[in-house]
Order: structure tokens, then C-alpha cells, then sequence
């Protein structure tokens, strides 16, 4: 038997049990929970934002109270408790390393083993009467409900996919709506992703700008520094605007852009962002450099904008892998060949100016 | 607003009418609509290329009827595996080869 620690701090009191003292928890979240949320969407401390796995009571349950189970992410035990305002219930926390629960059931840790290994631990046969449990929906490709009731008795009932379903979901005596059952991909579910992508993208992109800056000042017309200021920088605010076309602005135009593959989608952006970033630059077209130059831009942006929209697969919620696998065998080949072919027409730019 | 759909013809997603014995499982299941149930009260597959293999109907099939090769469609996961990378708190990998019990799992951030 393990029951988790009553110090840690959102525990706002405790409630005794057969199998002992239980941390009690509240639906209302405090600034705390709140800073943790927006730290974790920036990608700041993500890989340990994480609670102590076992039984929680929500409010002042009793042993016919319902059993909730959630991820040991911090983020989705909140989202959970915090829309069950008002209501007494069990929740039981698997051990998922600290990841969210869909990650979690892809990966297996939210899965069938875990789930009857902490229903053992948490005592909870002896904390309640009944024998169900209600699951996210989305741990359903770790959870085999079956054998879950084959080897505990519990029967798992699949809820609803967002927590703020779970209210009327309970009310309703465990029925979900055809719309609790679907997973969506709206604007606002979108946005608070793009944080991620864009802590991610700039790690990567980084020494990337530094090394065009540089680059910049080799060549002509004018001395090195001079040359950086004009030509490198302009390297790095182009460089710059393909990361937000590729990572900001495909992620929200998602549904209006044309073409189903997400690389297709960056490459419009992509072009997009090279023609206004040339209607800013308007450089000589008369002249080869100029020529080379615009040339470059019109190769890499695009191709490093659809990289970044291709990687947006991963946060989406309706990609297949084999789907992921065929857009990749042609995107990858032609975003590397467009982004080394850029890269040439721009140093050739810089040689011969 | 219309569903976001993705590339067409590509799933792995197949069920084997015979096995099937009704019970639902897959259509509470899956998040994306695919499956239904149809007037002889068998399952069958109503919106193919909504499928994104997650693998959850397989996974609670008691009668092993839908089966789904199942994965992650994350770019970034493909490309960690291509470059040989170790799955680690940075990068979401695929952690095993088609054609083993674990094809196509991913191990994500």
C-alpha cells in the first residue's frame, strides 16, 4: 500500500480511509497552478511538472463516490480538478513519467499494467464499494477496458475526451455525447501550442542566425561589418519570419490553408512571408547579386517554413503515422534540397557582390 | 467548422467483419468518428481517412476484429528515429520496427 505525500502543495486538507490518511484536494487553483501552466506551455520545467502518482480526494468523497483517473502531469490533474467545482470524487493518478495522458496511452505507460498495478497500491478495493472506473477517453490506446475487468473487476468507462465534459458526462449516469467522443482541433487549441513549437524552433534556429549574420559580411560592395549589418542581418529577420510563417501563423491558419499535407501548408505560408519580406528588402533586380539574393530567399524560406509545419504533425490531433510517412518521403527530400540550393544562391550572392 | 481531415488512402485501419461480435468498444473509443455500428449491429468503418492510428480500438477489441498499426503521426518522432537518436526528455522517437509487437510506438514528450 502507497498513498501519496500530504506535502505537497496543493493539498488543502485530508480525508481518512480504511487504508489511511488520503491528501485532499480542491477544484479551485491558485496563482501557483496557474504560473506552473504557463511555465510548462513555454517549455520550462515541462519534464518534471509532475504529482505524486496513487488516490486523491477530491472534496469530501465517500466510498459510493465516483473514481476519476488521470496522468501524473500536473497540467492534466488540474484541468481535471478544476472542472469538477463543487463535487466529491476519488482521483486515482497513474505513474505516466510525468506525461500528459495521450502521449502517455501511445507510449504504454498510461496503460493496462499501470492501471491495476496502482489499483493494488492505492488500496482503493477497500475505499470503495463499487467497481468502476472512469478513464479519459484518450487513454484508450493504452487501456485494454476487457482484461482491466478480466484481472481487477473494475470496469473501466471511457469518458469524455475534455475534462470540462466530465460534469454532465457523471450527470448523465456515464453516457457521453457524440461530440464528447471526438477529438477537435479548434483555433484556441491550437494557439496555446504554439509556445512549444516555438521555444523548439528558435533552439534550433539560433546558431543558425548567428552563422548568416556572419556569413553576411563577407563579399562586397562594402567593409565586413558594414556588409553584416546589411546583408546578415537581413539573413536573420528573413530566417526569423520563416520560423513564424512554418510555426505561428500555418499552426493558425490551419483549416483555411490549401492542401492536406502540413508541409504543403508551411510552403505557403512560406512563400507568403518571402514575398512580403522582399517588397520590404526591393532589392536590385538589374544586377545578378539582387537577383541571387531574392532568389535564395525564395528558396529557403519557404523550405524551412514547411520543415517547421511538418513538424507540427506531432502536436496535431489527426495525423497517422502512415500518413506522417508519406508526406515525409516526398516533403523532407525537397525541403533539404531547396533549403541547401537557397543556401548557394545566397553565399554566390555575397561572392559576387 | 468542418473537421480537419489529412492525407487520404494511407491508414493501416482494418476490421474483420466475421470476428466482430458488436460490442461497441471501438466506437466509444475512438476519438476521431471512424468507426460505427451499423442496422445488423456490427461495427464497420464509416470515415476511413479520419483514422489516425492511435490504436485504441484495437487495444479494447475483446475479439481482436479491428486491428490498426498503430503510432504517432509526429514528423519529429520519424526523423529522431531516422537520425539513430536515443528516445530521451527532448525527442520523441519511434521505438521499435514495423512487424514487431510494439510496431510503430512512440516514445513522445
Amino acid at each position: 500500500m502507497s498513498l501519496p505525500s500530504l506535502n505537497q502543495p496543493f493539498v488543502v486538507g485530508v480525508v481518512e480511509t480504511p487504508v489511511g490518511t488520503v491528501p485532499q484536494i480542491s477544484s479551485a487553483l491558485t496563482w501557483r497552478d496557474h504560473w506552473g501552466t504557463i511555465k510548462a506551455r513555454w517549455g520550462v520545467g515541462r519534464m518534471d511538472y509532475t504529482i505524486e502518482p496513487g488516490i486523491y480526494a477530491l472534496g469530501n468523497p465517500g466510498n459510493e463516490s465516483p473514481v476519476l483517473v488521470t496522468a501524473n502531469y500536473k497540467m492534466s490533474f488540474d484541468r481535471l480538478r478544476e472542472a469538477l467545482s463543487g463535487r466529491n470524487a476519488w482521483i486515482l493518478v497513474l505513474d505516466t513519467d510525468g506525461i500528459n495522458v495521450w502521449c502517455a496511452a501511445g507510449k504504454g505507460t498510461f496503460g493496462t499494467e499501470e492501471l491495476l498495478h496502482r489499483l493494488i497500491l492505492s488500496g482503493l478495493t477497500k475505499i470503495v464499494t463499487h467497481r468502476e472506473l472512469v478513464l479519459p477517453q484518450l487513454s484508450g490506446p493504452g487501456v485494454a477496458a476487457h482484461q482491466v475487468k478480466k484481472l481487477s473487476g473494475f470496469r473501466v468507462h471511457y469518458g469524455p475526451i475534455r475534462a470540462v465534459d466530465v460534469p454532465s458526462y457523471l450527470d448523465s449516469g456515464l453516457k457521453a455525447t457524440p461530440e464528447m467522443r471526438v477529438k477537435t482541433f479548434t483555433l484556441r487549441e491550437r494557439i496555446v501550442l504554439i509556445p512549444i513549437e516555438l521555444v523548439a524552433a528558435f533552439k534550433a534556429v539560433l546558431l543558425i542566425l548567428l552563422a548568416f549574420f556572419l556569413l553576411g559580411g563577407l563579399g562586397g560592395p562594402a567593409g565586413y561589418w558594414a556588409n553584416a549589418i546589411n546583408y546578415g542581418l537581413f539573413a536573420s529577420v528573413a530566417l526569423l519570419t520563416a520560423v513564424i510563417a512554418g510555426a505561428v501563423l500555418t499552426p493558425i491558419l490551419l483549416p483555411i490553408l490549401p492542401g492536406k499535407a502540413f508541409s504543403f501548408k508551411g510552403f505557403i505560408t512560406g512563400i507568403l512571408a518571402a514575398a512580403l519580406l522582399l517588397v520590404v528588402r526591393h532589392p536590385d533586380l538589374t544586377l545578378w547579386p539582387g537577383r541571387l539574393e531574392t532568389l535564395a530567399w525564395f528558396f529557403l524560406v519557404p523550405a524551412c517554413a514547411a520543415y517547421l509545419a511538418m513538424n507540427f504533425t506531432g502536436a496535431s490531433t489527426y495525423t497517422s503515422l502512415s500518413g506522417v510517412k508519406k508526406e515525409m518521403r516526398l516533403a523532407l527530400p525537397l525541403e533539404i534540397g531547396a533549403g541547401v540550393a537557397g543556401l548557394g544562391f545566397w553565399l554566390t550572392s555575397r561572392i559576387i557582390a | 467548422m468542418k473537421r480537419l481531415t489529412y492525407l487520404k488512402n494511407v491508414v493501416t485501419l482494418k476490421l474483420n467483419e466475421e470476428k466482430c461480435i458488436g460490442c461497441g468498444a471501438c466506437v466509444e473509443v475512438c476519438p476521431q468518428a471512424v468507426i460505427g455500428i451499423n442496422g445488423v449491429n456490427r461495427a464497420w468503418i464509416q470515415d476511413r481517412d479520419a483514422c489516425m492510428e492511435c490504436g485504441a480500438c484495437n487495444r479494447n477489441c475483446p475479439t481482436e476484429a479491428v486491428s490498426v498499426q498503430a503510432g504517432v503521426g509526429c514528423a519529429a518522432a520519424v526523423i529522431n528515429t531516422m537520425l539513430g537518436r536515443e528516445p530521451s526528455s527532448c525527442c520523441c522517437t519511434l521505438e521499435s520496427c514495423e512487424g514487431t509487437e510494439n510496431q510503430g510506438k512512440t516514445s513522445c514528450c
